[in-house]
């Protein structure tokens, strides 16, 4: 049930003082936050960049203009609605069908316009923002992710979360929701994490609830074989990140589109350590070894850095790489 | 970056608060530990004197705070006369003085003075100066035989006084010693006699301090000054060191009682004994003194005493909030709304308050189940639960007094817009994240409130914050020593277990 501060020092593992104090703390800049605490900001920085997100349909910030909301979604078949302010994945409604007057979730659960617009009004009177401040309800397209992702996930889109600390990638895992989570790619809620190899960007092991996995628990699947394609063309992406805000301590999300590739979801400056459990390995000899490195180096040099030193010789699933399918 | 100034920020706030306690401890006799009597003596000094008709002056020399004994209030009753208090090389002295006063006069002089182990004099030991002795035949070589016998059987000046003392005493009086007493007092004649032998000596006035006994005049010692330190001597008995229960009066050398202007003019004194908490006793002692250094809640009315003495317990709550997340990683909904919560446990106390608060919020969460159907503004639902727990606190009140359960009243101290963003924000989490996480983080906020409840309600901690006010910067320290932790959270060892399982 318990373990010692002694062997989770061994093992490197990080724990929340430690990230506060010594990474968030040292590395982010508060005046930076904002950047990254409002996804609409985060979304036009990335733009600026040339960094692809997810397609905006529209925003609405005032609870009058909730009135244009059927306006704005007519004609789409699948949106996303977010509070651009929200946290750990409060707060976001996934409308993959329109039927009708019907707004269908990926649960198959049908909502009315109604429930929609209440919805929006939540998020505008700040409800799952931070402090409860007033927000700004952002639309996006739905992303249209690949088929063969199905297997591993259960409604929802699995996203995949890579740590960038200055600027090196230096941990990664996908996150694939599950009924418990309700569609959601938050591991706290029930999600799968399964830990990716910078290297190879194959699967490492899967974790839910923090107790080890070696199947999908609704679609059964066998996580060893999630294997990313493109995957230095995502690191890449994630390690760009770095340029764009300015935070040293970085938690990337990005999905795989089957058209268009990795796209930035959002930015996280306060990016949680579940991550260490789906790669069954510690933060901290990465962090260190990272601290050591030179700054002037560019996105390409610090990918292949990590890819060279965080390579995982060593699969944790047995029969890992016979049975890899690509993606 | 360095890490340099913070612990000289946290090493200075410890100093500087365990300093300002130590202080306070000594200099203002505050014991540690809230149940310490102490005993406190009411001296009344009544001064009598037949006045000319005329001009009077009266000069009378008051007690300090000295070894043992430390002054706390004093008080003066002189109808008719002018009053000044003055404190210079003569010590501490009231001077009274009317214009034209006739017959029999009184004036009373009254101080409240507690025993006080720890009490030292607050004057300079500064060595006084030898004064020149002059005799006149045939006393001079009476003098010196007598400083030559004494001298012979002693080692140094402590023995010497014991010797000549003795050899004064009336069962072993000698030919000159007999002599000598024919022309002076016993005590002013052994202050001469040391003085002659250059031995730093005066005399004192002394008052032995009994319950009850009225119309006492002060006792006459000897003070002989011997390495940088004053020694007592009983002239009676020769006896060294001073008496438990002796205050000194006087001890400058002067005289106790000056009147100008009468005749017959006495001090005499009245005492009484009493024991008191400490807690009362530093309060009375605080009126008086007012310096920097002596900040102190004290000085304050009474009204506004009673409400820092909640303020002043808000750091340790928050202390307590800052172990439990820091170290425990207890997961709580609202920072320091625990600390809130346990405030109101102090007004309503322990069971009643954890029953009214589990009944307040379980029966808010069903309301704001409902409410959240009507689709409102967030500010205009908080509003609507604010008032539901005014309701539900009525509602309670008025059941539990229907039902004779008085204690149900007290739910009233609850802060209830403190009470409705739990509500709210637990309501949002069970919708979220489902009712284990409201278990979860509603039962460590219960448990932050209970424990922060019992470090509050603490009749130690209550009086040491009250008290001393350094314990406040030793808090500062403490907390942010722990805002420096980068070490494991205790439930992160159970957190984090499967990853060390490979």
């Amino acid at each position: 049930m318990w373990t010692t501060p002694g062997r989770l020092r061994a093992k490197g593992i990080v724990g929340m003082n430690r990230r506060n104090i010594r990474y968030i703390g040292r590395y982010n800049s508060r005046s930076l936050y904002p950047l990254v605490d409002d996804k609409l900001k985060t979304k036009l920085l990335a733009e600026q960049h040339g960094i692809a997100t997810p397609a905006l349909i529209g925003t609405i910030a005032t609870q009058f203009g909730i009135k244009q909301l059927h306006r704005i979604l007519s004609g789409h078949q699948g949106f996303v609605i977010k509070p651009a302010k929200g946290s750990g994945g409060k707060g976001i409604l996934i409308v993959n069908e329109v039927s009708g007057d019907r707004y269908l979730k990926p649960s198959g659960q049908s909502l009315s316009i109604d429930d929609v617009e209440r919805h929006v009004s939540n998020i505008l009177s700040g409800l799952y923002s931070l402090g409860g401040s007033p927000d700004v309800a952002v639309i996006e397209a739905l992303i249209n992710f690949d088929e063969r992702f199905d297997k591993y996930t259960y409604e929802g889109v699995p996203d995949i979360r890579v740590i960038v600390f200055k600027g090196y990638p230096v941990m990664a895992m996908v996150r694939l929701s599950t009924a418990a989570s309700d569609g959601k790619a938050n591991l706290h809620q029930g999600a799968v994490g399964v830990g990716i190899d910078i290297a190879t960007g194959k699967a490492l092991r899967g974790v839910q609830y923090d107790r080890a996995i070696a199947h999908h628990p609704d679609t059964e699947h066998e996580l060893a074989s999630l294997h990313i394609s493109g995957w230095e063309t995502l690191l890449t992406l994630a390690a760009s990140c770095y340029e764009v805000t300015g935070l040293g301590y970085l938690g990337t999300d990005m999905v795989l589109d089957r058209e268009l590739g990795p796209m930035l979801l959002e930015l996280n400056a306060r990016p949680g350590l579940a991550i260490q459990m789906a790669n069954g390995e510690g933060l901290r000899p990465r962090l260190d070894l990272i601290e050591k490195q030179p700054d002037e180096l560019d996105t390409q040099q610090r990918v292949a850095f990590c890819q060279q030193h965080f390579a995982r010789s060593q699969p944790d699933i047995p029969g890992l790489s016979k049975t890899t399918a690509s993606i | 970056m360095s890490r340099l100034p913070f612990y000289l920020v946290v090493a200075l706030l410890f100093l500087v608060g365990i300093g300002m306690s130590v202080h306070r401890h000594i200099e203002f006799d505050v014991p540690w530990l809230p149940g310490e009597q102490r005993q406190v003596w009411e001296i009344e000094a009544q001064v009598n004197f037949i006045a000319d008709g005329g001009p009077a002056s009266v000069d009378l020399a008051l007690p300090s705070t000295q070894e043992g004994y430390r002054v706390l209030t004093e008080h003066t009753a002189s109808p008719g006369y002018g009053l000044h208090f003055s404190d210079d090389s003569r010590g501490r002295r009231a001077q009274w003085a009317a214009r034209d006063v006739e017959g029999s006069q009184q004036l009373f002089y009254s101080a409240q003075v507690m025993v006080a182990p720890q009490a030292t004099s607050i004057e300079q030991e500064s060595l006084k100066t030898l004064p020149s002795v002059a005799w006149e035949p045939p006393y001079d070589t009476a003098a010196a035989e007598v400083i030559q016998r004494a001298w012979a059987q002693s080692a140094d000046d402590i023995s010497f006084t014991r010797e000549l003392i003795q050899n004064v005493n009336a069962d072993r009086l000698g030919e000159n010693t007999r002599l000598l007493l024919t022309q002076f007092d016993r005590v002013p004649l052994l202050v001469k006699l040391l003085n002659q032998a250059g031995v730093v000596a005066q005399e004192v006035s002394a008052l032995p301090l009994e319950h009850g006994r009225r119309r006492q005049p002060l006792t006459t010692w000897i003070q002989v000054y011997h390495d940088n330190s004053r020694t007592l001597f009983d002239p009676k008995s020769g006896a060294m060191g001073k008496p438990d229960n002796l205050l000194l009066w006087e001890n400058n050398g002067q005289s106790v009682l000056d009147v100008e202007g009468g005749s017959r003019s006495r001090v005499s004194f009245s005492m009484l004994s009493r024991n008191q908490p400490a807690k009362a006793a530093v309060r009375s002692q605080q009126a008086g003194s007012e310096t920097l250094l002596n900040f102190s809640i004290h000085s304050l009315p009474l009204e506004e005493q009673a409400l820092f003495q909640t303020i002043l317990l808000l750091p340790v709550g928050a202390l307590m909030v800052v172990l439990l997340r820091v170290l425990i990683g207890v997961k709580t909904s609202g920072t320091f709304m625990p600390v809130l919560i346990a405030l109101a446990f102090i007004q309503t106390s322990l069971l009643t308050g954890v029953i009214g608060f589990l009944l307040v919020v379980a029966v808010g969460l069903v309301i704001r189940n409902y409410l959240s159907y009507l689709n409102l503004l967030l500010v205009a639902r908080v509003s609507a639960v604010i008032i539901t727990v005014i309701a539900i606190i009525a509602v309670f009140s008025v059941l539990a007094y229907r039902f004779g359960l008085n204690a149900g009243l007290q739910i009233t101290f609850f802060p209830m817009i403190i009470l409705a963003w739990t509500i709210e924000r637990m309501s949002i989490l069970w919708e979220e994240e489902g009712p284990k996480e409201v278990l979860i983080q509603g039962g460590g906020s219960l448990l932050t409130a209970v424990l922060a409840y019992l470090a509050m309600n603490n009749a130690i901690i209550r009086y040491i914050t009250f008290n001393f006010i350094g314990v406040q910067l030793i808090l500062m320290g403490l907390i942010l020593m722990l805002g420096n932790y980068t070490g494991y959270r205790l439930l992160e060892l159970r957190r984090f277990k499967p990853a060390t399982e490979d």
